[in-house]
């Protein structure tokens, strides 16, 4: 492979470099596609939802394919708040969401990713897997021109590298666009894919067909830490995992696999997954800094996308979303540059402003003061404190005892408020809690 | 480990068996360790929070040789001791193109 020279190199065959590795050879660029995993995907994991919308955006029509590789149309989301041995829930069931064209799936990541990676192939992108980019090559003048590899004669020259190497983005780091996260920045996320007989499933979540099911929880189950954990069904298995930050982690002492066990063994999830046989374990860090962590996504020579520039909006459940949707706005830019002859880093920029502008930038922004609260609050009085009255609560609203109501709910009252740090914290909870997602 | 209930009563203890864990992933071996720790006395000195960290527990203090014995083959790539470490003293790199983990889910 000595001195070959190509449009661009994409590092990472993830769903922002397959999607700009797509966009660009679609377009007639030349485009190699690198993943060090034995095939796209093999080193990568997430909770198991993903969205039509962008999908469609990238590759019209791909998602009514007979090979889209997906398990279960979600038609029901469910929030869970739990308590030791309760739960208080919300959740969302529309028949709209039964049919054509379907809103979001569950799947996993080792079918998804290989099938739009060859879609990337498929228009032309080089494939080059079970290759590791080891490093950055850069000319006299700083400007990135290429990857060295841990090929013999590996190095791989191009106008401009694509840097989508996830969230232990080495090559970012190198560049010095980032420094390493903080453990603050990011969560460390642990599934198992647990195997039900299709009926059991259908059962125990009350669907039909092909529908499916997403809960997310949150309280006891974080153990005291800052957390969020999820429960998919697939069509023949259920995706259970949680994620938690890792400053609480390294603080807690608590590990990751004893925490998805007492998951495993909470009263409301316990009942679900009865009987099933674990299929794989696995664990991912997710990045968890949104706005204020997006280093700079443009340079010279180079464009960073997904989880590598902290395109996660853990709020809301996107990450593969806002990758793919970074990786098109990265491609369609050089194809743009390419075509008017300016690989400039000043042409190259127009990447950062185009995702900054578009849904990717502005939901990472409505969220930036999400980190800064959650880090401000105690994990233990917002997900154990309150969570657990807001629990306690609902049991005595619930509970018969020939009492006044007016008294019970009284109390009812005085105990939330308490558990928020008087009428004071519950409005300052409340405030900061709304600034957090709204700006 | 155990869940305390709210009552106070204490429920079945949870076990955790991690080998069965690892058992559901598939790995093909790398040649050379991909993690090393770069100095042994700054774990002896330091409290090891990478014992509990880890979801695969790779890192385990060998109190009897005072060193850090690292199961790199056991490793989910996850980079938490990357970015844990209290010291920054993990040499933390990619297996080679191909090799360590390869789900089969994901």
């Amino acid at each position: 492979m000595a001195k070959e020279h190509f449009d661009a190199v994409v590092v990472g065959a993830g769903p922002a470099g397959a999607a700009a590795a797509y966009t660009m050879a679609k377009a007639g660029l030349s485009v190699v596609l690198l993943d060090r995993g034995e095939f796209p995907g093999a080193k990568n994991m997430f909770g198991g939802i993903i969205y039509r919308h962008e999908l469609e955006e990238l590759i019209p029509g791909c998602t009514q394919e007979r090979t889209f590789p997906v398990e279960r149309h979600i038609t029901e989301q469910r929030y869970w708040l739990l308590g030791p041995e309760s739960v208080v829930s919300i959740g969302h069931k529309h028949e709209r969401f039964n049919s054509e064209p379907y809103n979001a799936w569950s799947t996993f990541r080792v079918k998804f990713d290989p099938w739009l990676a060859g879609k990337a192939e498929e228009a032309g992108a080089l494939p080059i897997y079970q290759t590791v980019a080891t490093g950055l090559i850069r000319d006299r003048s700083g400007r990135v021109i290429g990857v060295h590899t841990d090929r013999e004669d590996g190095d791989l020259y191009a106008d401009v590298v694509v840097i989508a190497d996830g969230v232990n983005s080495l090559l970012a780091e190198e560049l010095g666009v980032h420094r390493t996260w903080r453990p603050d920045e990011v969560s460390l996320a642990v599934k198992e894919v647990i195997a039900l007989p299709r009926e059991t499933i259908e059962e125990r979540f009350n669907l039909e067909g092909r529908e499916g099911t997403t809960i997310e929880f949150l309280g006891a189950t974080s153990q005291g830490m800052t957390g969020l954990g999820f429960l998919y069904t697939n069509r023949e298995s259920i995706s259970l995992g949680i994620g938690v930050m890792v400053s609480d982690l390294m603080r807690s002492g608590v590990k990751p696999y004893e925490l998805l066990e007492s998951v495993k063994a909470h009263p409301m999830i316990r009942r679900l997954i009865k009987g099933g046989e674990t299929k794989e374990y696995s664990a991912h860090m997710i990045p968890e800094g949104a706005w204020r962590s997006m280093p700079k996504l443009a340079g010279d020579g180079w464009v960073i996308c997904g989880d590598a520039a902290q395109m996660v909006n853990f709020v809301h459940r996107e990450g593969t979303n806002l990758a793919m949707a970074s990786g098109r706005m990265a491609g369609e830019t050089i194809v743009e540059a390419k075509a008017n002859g300016d690989l400039s880093a000043q042409a190259l920029a127009a990447y950062e402003r185009r995702v900054r502008e578009s849904f990717v930038g502005k939901d990472l922004k409505k969220i930036q003061r999400m980190p800064e609260f959650l880090a401000s609050q105690d994990p233990k009085q917002l997900f154990d404190g309150l969570i657990g009255a807001l629990n306690e609560a609902a049991f005595r609203f619930f509970t018969v005892d020939s009492r006044p109501k007016a008294q019970t709910h009284k109390e009812i009252m005085q105990d939330l408020i308490q558990a928020a740090g008087g009428p004071g914290g519950l409005l300052r909870l409340a405030w900061r809690g709304w600034r957090a997602i709204n700006g | 480990m155990s869940v305390q209930t709210q009552n106070g009563k204490q429920a079945a203890p949870v076990t955790v068996n991690l080998e069965a864990k690892l058992f559901t992933i598939r790995y093909k071996a790398d040649t050379a360790p991909h993690l090393a720790i770069r100095d042994q006395a700054v774990c002896a000195a330091c409290e090891r929070p990478c014992e509990t960290f880890c979801p695969a527990r790779v890192y385990e203090w060998q109190a009897g040789e005072g060193r850090m014995h690292v199961a790199f083959e056991n490793c989910l790539e996850c980079g938490t001791c990357r970015i844990a470490c209290p010291h920054q003293n993990i040499d933390w790199r990619y297996p080679t193109g191909g090799t360590g983990i390869a789900y089969r889910y994901g």
